[in-house]
């Protein structure tokens, strides 16, 4: 019984709520041998063992996707049960409690904090371009250094970046790593419990993006 | 630390072949795409635009193929242009594993695609490419069909506007310099980089590291596209990531 099951494929449920593509984070998962399931139902949420939540776009599209799908309580309470949840991008910036892109709008609320836009110039007066778009290292926390999603990270670590705004958490110990750009901090990776966020695109950010996938289905 | 500035693989496709012409045109076939798309991933290129040299000239393509197998093996943003024309071309390709998608003659006929683009995919998804060409004083014309076909629109215009209407990025190709190894238009880049506020990709014209080097210092330019500098083996991902590296340019760390 339990060779057969190590045999098995882990199963990633990805969930469609209608203005993502969700070929890339598929395509990167089964190339890291992982089963997947595309799902945009509440009772396929709640049977779901890993989640992940992908995302472009407006945050306010986003919330109101998963509100028609009827998907944010499922997946509030997968969240709560600690299973394991990775959000990315928009995703991510889902997870906090609210965001002020296009007026304040609630999000997911599993971590405190806010979703605001990135200044476009930073403490030294110093211009930068919007959207954030490329590659950027990340600096693990303390937590981070410790943790099993980031298992694979070393001081090498860069990321595939295109965002526009950026989660900025209450707490720091929900913070696992950070970016810098142009000198402005930004939070890359953001956790509690068995639930993570990631802003940059692990699908998009070669042999270090898909470490950490691989880390995530093995959670 | 500053951003860091993207070194991007252009590959200009015809049919099934990875193909290098001179101002875009007297087009050279060179090998298959596929197997130069994956060698510039393992070396550390960070990312990679397809363009389509043919379609918009005689409608539909082939690429999306090339796109389905690059994706298998490359796990780097890809970029994809020539031909698209709708939401559905643009949806099309994105389902078949494009990170983006680059839009020239489409965007001309009817700038609200761009728009529409932007709002439905996200506008990190919408580059607008834009093919120009010097006139005689001093300023730049848009064209298209690979710069064949005159607009009469001032790119430093088009570049604002397509800014305005919320494209990501543009790409920048100079029609003069594409081909010829004798550098970028580094004021055509200075002008356009000044003048918006998105990233501008440069592209046409790279012959040797200084001219990158230039490009990013002199012109602001925030990523580099290149196409037979790495094609024809006249450098590699890593001498030009070593490269900035020792010139204060800053780039993503990677080891093969």
């Amino acid at each position: 019984m339990i060779l057969m099951f190590e045999n098995m494929k882990p199963k990633i449920s990805i969930v469609d709520y209608g203005l993502c593509n969700l070929y890339n984070v598929s395509n990167a998962l089964e190339h890291i041998g992982a089963e997947i399931e595309i799902i945009d139902k509440p009772k396929e949420v709640k049977i779901a063992k890993h989640i992940i939540l992908p995302g472009v776009g407006a945050f306010k599209n986003g919330m109101r996707g998963l509100k028609l799908r009827e998907l944010i309580d499922p997946l509030k309470e997968h969240i709560e049960k600690k299973r394991p949840f990775l959000g990315i991008c928009l995703g991510m910036q889902m997870m906090m409690s609210k965001s002020y892109e296009f007026g304040e709008i609630d999000g997911l609320d599993i971590i405190e904090g806010n979703v605001v836009k990135i200044p476009n110039i930073n403490s030294k007066n110093k211009h930068h371009k919007i959207p954030h778009i490329g590659w950027n290292k990340i600096f693990l926390s303390i937590d981070g250094k410790k943790n099993q999603l980031l298992k694979s990270q070393d001081k090498k670590s860069s990321m595939y970046f295109v965002h526009s705004y950026k989660a900025e958490c209450n707490k720091d110990e929900n913070i696992l790593a950070t970016t810098s750009y142009n000198d402005v901090n930004i939070a890359a990776v953001i956790n509690k419990d068995n639930a993570y966020g990631c802003q940059f695109h692990p699908e998009k950010s070669g042999k270090y993006g898909l470490e950490l996938l691989k880390q995530f289905i093995k959670l | 630390m500053t951003s860091n500035i993207r070194l991007i693989s252009r590959l200009d496709i015809k049919g099934p072949n990875l193909i290098k012409g001179i101002h875009l045109e007297g087009l050279r076939v060179i090998g298959n795409p596929n197997d130069y798309a994956k060698k510039y991933y393992e070396s550390g290129i960070d990312e990679i635009i397809y363009m389509d040299t043919v379609a918009s000239l005689y409608g539909r393509n082939n690429l999306s193929e090339i796109v389905k197998k690059t994706v298998k093996d490359v796990y780097v943003p890809i970029t994809v242009g020539g031909g698209l024309r709708s939401i559905d071309d643009v949806k099309y390709l994105l389902r078949c594993g494009a990170e983006k998608v680059a839009i020239n003659t489409a965007a001309t006929k009817n700038p609200e695609l761009i728009t529409e683009v932007s709002r439905k995919f996200g506008s990190q998804c919408m580059v607008l490419s834009i093919e120009a060409k010097r006139n005689e004083d001093s300023s730049w014309e848009v064209y298209t069909e690979n710069g064949r076909q005159k607009t009469g629109m001032s790119v430093l215009e088009w570049a604002k506007k397509g800014e305005e209407l919320e494209a990501g990025e543009i790409l920048l190709t100079s029609v003069d310099n594409e081909g010829t190894k004798k550098g970028f238009d580094y004021e055509l880049i200075k002008k356009v980089s000044e003048s918006v506020s998105i990233p501008v990709i440069a592209s046409g014209g790279m012959g040797c590291h200084e001219d990158l080097s230039k490009a990013v210092k002199d012109s602001s330019a925030d990523a580099i596209a290149m196409a037979d500098i790495l094609h024809y083996d006249r450098s590699d991902v890593e001498s030009i990531r070593n490269f900035c590296h020792a010139n204060d340019i800053n780039v993503r760390e990677y080891e093969a």
